[in-house]
């Protein structure tokens, strides 16, 4: 296996702005301006001594700019993958063990996610103190409360339950 | 297909909404027939909301079907004054009865309180959402009046808010109709009803007006609800608006002479009483209708092969 700036379609220069990491994960390819949303998505917000390197509109080959965010010592799990494409449809995912890339994948938007995003409607059942999972559909172009129905399809972002 | 709650008008084919106006024409002819026919079965009526004829008429439903009904009260006067949620609620209802009413402000909530309960749940309105059992008196009343196929309805006031529209849209697309729906902008329908009803009908029969003057001529129904003052911020907005979403006489006259005007009730000013002794009003039918067909609603629901079934269900 090659270091994990080797994979990144032809944008290693730019790959070298920020660290290369030992284990973790590097998640490439994301939309210019989402690399924050990423790490919300995630839970890191840097309080808990997370090591983690950002790069963000950086030139790419695939979009005229993209995001880069390398997280050291922790492998995302199937499920934060799933949201992570609610926000980052075009993501590739790297797994880095010992500098070398051990597994590389693209996104794949889920059919429901369940216990991560908040409904924007304030008249939502959901939106109460009810001993109810918020639960949404995906759609083509956006997510969907499963009980109120509402339809979100910018600033998916910001429904994130942090 | 098989229904034990009947939460949204979506989930409904035509096979189950014609199964449920069958049931309803058998009761209406002869209710004497299905007066003893749930002896000993106990409706729970649970009313987050202010409602009159909704909560009567299941009441009347229930009791013409030899059943009794409990009611949780004003929510002033039940433990949801204390802080109790609402799965809290009907999973100790559901204890007590062999099914459950439920209005409540929020959207989507009949959908989460029937995941807390075994009992057969109909949704009776919640916030904005689904108003399906309106749905069903509404759909009745159409047939009765009009059929249900090769019609052209106008829906006009409230759409945004207005949950009866919202169910009566959904349910529609089950049949060959053409929906005109007419309101001011700002209270036109959610785009995710819009969304739905392309989805089910590829928006083949859905158009939407700011005014009725174009489409009123050909229209077989015009279904009229409340143009809501409260929901307007500026009250020169609603002035602006509401003179040209009122029916009266002189409207009507550009109307064909078998137009059925119809309204869920409450009405405030957007019929005037003039209607009401001519040809064209059904809004009392409309509400009268609520007893048999919920009733068949209740008799389906309750019966021992117990849910809705459509021809689908072998």
């Amino acid at each position: 296996m090659s270091s994990d700036h080797d994979h990144h379609d032809g944008d290693d220069d730019h790959e070298l702005r920020v660290s290369k990491i030992r284990d973790g994960t590097v998640i490439d390819h994301v939309r210019g301006g989402q690399a924050l949303n990423v790490l919300a998505i995630l839970g890191i917000d840097g309080t808990d001594g997370e090591e983690v390197s950002v790069g963000m509109n950086v030139p790419s080959n695939r979009f005229a700019r993209k995001d880069i965010v390398k997280v050291e010592g922790r492998e995302l799990s199937q499920d934060e993958v799933d949201v992570l494409s609610l926000i980052a449809p075009d993501a590739t995912i790297n797994i880095v063990r010992d500098y070398d890339v051990v597994e590389k994948h693209r996104v794949e938007r889920p059919d429901v996610v369940e216990g991560v995003l908040s409904c924007p409607n304030a008249g939502c059942i959901t939106t109460g103190d009810e001993p109810v999972t918020s639960r949404f559909t995906v759609l083509e172009d956006g997510v969907r409360c499963s009980y109120c129905e509402r339809i979100v399809r910018e600033e998916i972002a910001s429904l994130i339950d942090t | 297909m098989r229904h034990d709650h009947l939460i949204t008008s979506k989930q409904l084919s035509r096979a189950d909404i014609e199964t449920v106006l069958d049931r309803a024409a058998e009761i209406d002819a002869d209710p004497s027939a299905v007066a003893d026919r749930h002896a000993n079965t106990l409706l729970g009526l649970l009313f987050f909301e202010p409602s009159t004829r909704t909560k009567m008429s299941f009441e009347t439903a229930m009791k013409r079907l030899g059943g009794d009904v409990v009611d949780m009260g004003s929510v002033e006067s039940s433990s949801v004054k204390k802080g109790e949620t609402l799965a809290d609620t009907v999973r100790v209802i559901e204890g007590y009865t062999d099914a459950l009413v439920l209005r409540h402000p929020k959207q989507g909530a009949a959908t989460m309180a029937s995941e807390f309960v075994d009992v057969p749940l109909l949704n009776a309105g919640d916030g904005a959402g689904h108003h399906p059992t309106q749905t069903m008196l509404d759909l009745y009343t159409i047939r009765e009046n009009a059929g249900l196929d090769d019609l052209t309805i106008g829906i006009m006031g409230d759409l945004k808010y207005g949950r009866t529209v919202h169910s009566l849209a959904h349910a529609l697309t089950n049949f060959e109709t053409q929906q005109h729906f007419i309101s001011p902008e700002s209270l036109q329908l959610p785009r995710e009803v819009v969304y739905d009803l392309h989805q089910q009908q590829g928006g083949a029969g859905i158009k939407e007006h700011e005014s009725l003057e174009a489409v009123l001529p050909s229209l077989d129904v015009l279904y009229v609800t409340r143009i809501q003052r409260e929901r307007f911020p500026d009250e020169n907005e609603y002035q602006k608006v509401a003179g040209e979403y009122q029916i009266d006489a002189e409207t009507l006259e550009a109307a064909s002479d078998d137009l059925t005007v119809m309204h869920p009730l409450p009405r405030v000013d957007e019929i005037a009483p003039e209607i009401d002794d001519t040809d064209y009003a059904a809004y009392f039918e409309q509400a009268h209708n609520g007893v048999p067909v919920r009733m068949a609603l209740l008799d389906l629901l309750l019966s021992d092969d117990r849910g809705i079934r459509g021809e689908t269900d072998e």
